[in-house]
């Protein structure tokens, strides 16, 4: 396995990139260290696949460097780098039995037939497999072969990372949770560097130990679970992130306070005095999970009227109305309130971030 | 006569194989019907067959009180969305959503351009209304492809999971906009998916097919709440519901194993003694007691997963398997010993062949801050 540098990429897929929206790659600098379990998590055409496109070596970036353990292995092809890959369609040969399937990658490096056969038992065991080693691949459901498909990555000792695309897609839910889970335990007791391309945050999320935020091109946050979700860097990881996401309201700054729609809310001075160097658009994030319902007269707190509630089984979701603005609220199941009312909701301090120009100020 | 769609008896075997036995169901007009089910259920089997793409070989398929069974499916008033989005590569948007309505018909001149232009505007696709497909984003295709449907207005809309194909964040927009468009419709409104958060943000009516069977119909919540089987508890619960084996007796409780044994208080009051499978949804299972009367399994963690707002934990607890979805993030390394607490309130009790035998009671006690 190997710690991954990423130096000074970009890349466009125009051959003479004239600005920067020619780039589907803007120029960014990352780390994968050895053993990591990392997600690359952003919409389609995000540029999330270009990236694992240059780790594996299918892509030749416009420009900057790929080392892999120090050694520069930029201009070499995928065959070169000792990367597994799995897609999102399972790839195996249909008229093999799943032994064969896991045994390929070893034979095709000329392992001996004793230790291929240690080899993929070991896999097997780990995917639970072991019942069906003897059947032939073809006809086994989708989740099995994309089984298979993980089992052919993890059966190489020598790999430097196993890189997934979205492999999940095709998978029926109650499933994905399965063999997510499976993927999980597979990297606590292997440590393999693992990088997972997927558009789903909940994926992304349970998997990863560090997920890489991405849109248009750009890295925008890199961070544990934890810290996107609570401490969103840019507006668009406090969108993306979270079911609903966040909520961003647009605000005015004054000294340790800011004022939504006519309604003020105490806020660090520093914070304020910051924002307003930054510039650009203040907005204010708090998430749907963190609003509180409070009597009237709780500090940080906003009178809001009840628009909407939805009933989602294990909790509620509350849209409410202050002044212009919708607020989506987060209730427990026990919750009771009903559209028309008004209520007082805290927003407390620690769960709110300002924002500038859709970054975080400090 | 009654209004809306009605199958009697319907039953569609290919080559050997049953994709649909023995189907009852009425749909209305205004309401929003789901269908649930995985993969391989019969969803789009059923779908089919209301739409008249495909006959049954036993049974009747009514629309409006009159025998359709048999008819064309370019007789009915019918419009299907696909989870692949289907459109015209060579048409605009604008002659996308047009083209069902010339060749309807009925519509011409500016009534046609006003139908058209209305629809766009409900699916926010105005500012494309120029553009061919391949110039669109897969949201915005899937939305023509939608928007098409919609215009012709017809009795019947089939939706095979629309928003299947697309990105996460699309699909929670899409969602939201779905529901708004299709309140007060006086169509048959069907919606096919594999998510059980899916279903529960489209409320409206859920009827739940596996391996080509009808399990239960009902208004959404009811089904979550009051599943009919294990099966469809399971079908409707994402993650799934913990399920365990228990043996019941009126001194020793619901035993799960030589350690634990659930306390029969509450709608567990007054079971017959006998072996039983006791189901919990996994956000009722606890990291701490959220009660009194909360049953303790002591266990050990297997895996993690922690997604920002809330952490999966999977645990074992003498070969049984458990998985609770808690608030907030919390880490224990494998093999770590950990507690689980389980609130009997909210515990379903199954026969052992899956029949419902007890709910947890529909409307929760009052909260514990009592407020209000």
């Amino acid at each position: 396995m190997a710690r991954i540098e990423l130096r000074g990429i970009a890349h466009a897929y125009v051959p003479a990139p004239a600005s920067e929206q020619d780039y589907a790659l803007r120029p960014l600098e990352l780390v994968w260290e050895d053993g990591g379990a990392y997600a690359l998590l952003g919409p389609s055409g995000c540029g999330k696949t270009t990236l694992l496109n240059i780790i594996s070596g299918l892509l030749k970036p416009s420009r900057g460097q790929v080392l892999f353990d120090g050694v520069d292995v930029t201009a070499a092809p995928p065959q070169r780098r000792n990367i597994a890959q799995v897609f999102q369609f399972p790839v195996i040969y249909d008229t093999m039995s799943v032994s064969e399937n896991l045994a390929f990658p070893l034979r095709n490096r000329g392992l001996g037939a004793a230790e291929t056969r240690a080899r993929v038992e070991e896999v097997a065991e780990l995917l639970e497999l072991t019942p069906d080693l003897r059947r032939r691949a073809s006809g086994l459901s989708a989740d099995m072969r994309q089984r298979i498909s993980l089992g052919r990555g993890l059966v190489r000792r020598d790999v430097a990372a196993i890189l997934l695309d979205e492999p999940l897609t095709v998978i029926d839910p109650h499933v994905k949770w399965l063999l997510r889970r499976k993927l999980k335990q597979v990297h606590e007791q292997l440590k393999m560097t693992l990088v997972y391309v997927t558009h789903d945050q909940v994926e992304a999320l349970t998997l990863a130990d560090r997920v890489v935020v991405m849109n248009q091109g750009r890295v925008v946050q890199v961070g544990t679970p934890q810290e996107l979700f609570e401490r969103p860097a840019d507006t668009f990881v406090g969108y993306f992130i979270g079911s609903p996401g966040m909520n961003l309201l647009p605000c005015t700054v004054e000294d340790g306070a800011v004022v939504v729609e006519g309604q003020r809310l105490p806020l660090d001075a520093g914070v304020c005095a910051r924002a307003r160097e930054a510039g650009g658009e203040p907005r204010l994030g708090i998430r749907p999970e963190f609003l509180r319902r409070v009597p009237e007269g709780t500090p940080a707190s906003v009178r809001v009227e009840v628009t909407q509630v939805e009933d989602l089984g294990r909790h509620k979701l509350a849209t409410a109305r202050l002044g212009t603005q919708a607020l989506k609220v987060r209730l427990p199941e026990e919750e009771r309130l009903s559209p028309g009312e008004a209520c007082w909701l805290e927003l407390p301090p620690r769960w709110t971030t300002l924002y500038a120009g859709g970054r975080a100020i400090p | 006569m009654s209004h809306g769609i009605e199958l009697e008896n319907v039953t569609r075997v290919v080559e050997g194989v049953t994709h649909l036995a023995d189907i009852n169901l009425k749909l209305e007009p205004g309401a929003f019907h789901i269908l649930l089910g995985r993969t391989g259920a019969g969803k789009t089997s059923l779908l089919r067959l209301m739409a008249g793409l495909d006959k049954p070989g036993r049974g009747t398929l009514r629309a409006d009180g009159a025998d359709v069974t048999r008819v064309d499916v370019r007789r009915r008033d019918v419009a299907m969305v696909y989870q692949q989005f289907v459109n015209y590569p060579s048409l605009t948007v604008y002659e996308n959503i047009a083209s069902p309505l010339r060749l309807a018909g009925r519509l011409r001149g500016q009534e046609l351009d006003r139908r058209v232009r209305e629809t766009a505007a409900a699916l926010r696709l105005e500012p494309y209304l120029q553009r061919l497909p391949a110039e669109l984003s897969g949201g915005q295709q899937q939305r023509t492809a939608m928007a098409r449907a919609l215009a012709k207005d017809a009795s019947l809309l089939l939706l095979d999971e629309p928003l299947a194909n697309l990105d996460y964040k699309l699909r929670e927009e899409l969602r939201t906009e779905i529901r708004q468009l299709f309140r007060d419709r006086p169509a048959v409104v069907v919606y096919a998916t594999t998510e059980p958060t899916e279903a529960l943000l489209l409320g409206g009516k859920t009827s739940v097919l596996h391996e080509g069977r009808l399990l239960q119909t009902g208004p959404t919540l009811e089904v979550y709440q009051s599943p009919a089987t294990e099966r469809v508890g399971q079908i409707f619960s994402d993650p799934q519901m913990n399920l365990w084996d228990a043996e019941l007796s009126p001194e020793g409780g619901a035993r799960l194993s030589p350690e634990v044994a659930v306390p029969l208080s509450g709608h567990l009051r007054g079971l017959a003694p006998g072996r039983y499978r006791l189901g919990v949804r996994a956000h009722h299972l606890r990291l701490s007691p959220g009660g009194p009367g909360d049953v303790r399994i002591p266990a050990h963690v297997e895996v993690e997963e922690v997604s920002g707002s809330e952490t999966l934990v999977h645990a074992a607890h003498a070969g049984l398997a458990l998985t609770a979805q808690v608030e907030g993030v919390h880490r224990h390394p494998y093999g770590a010993p950990v507690e689980l607490f389980a609130p009997p309130s909210r515990m379903f009790v199954f026969s052992p062949e899956g029949r419902l035998v007890a709910a947890p009671p529909f409307s929760p006690e009052a909260p514990a801050h009592g407020q209000d």
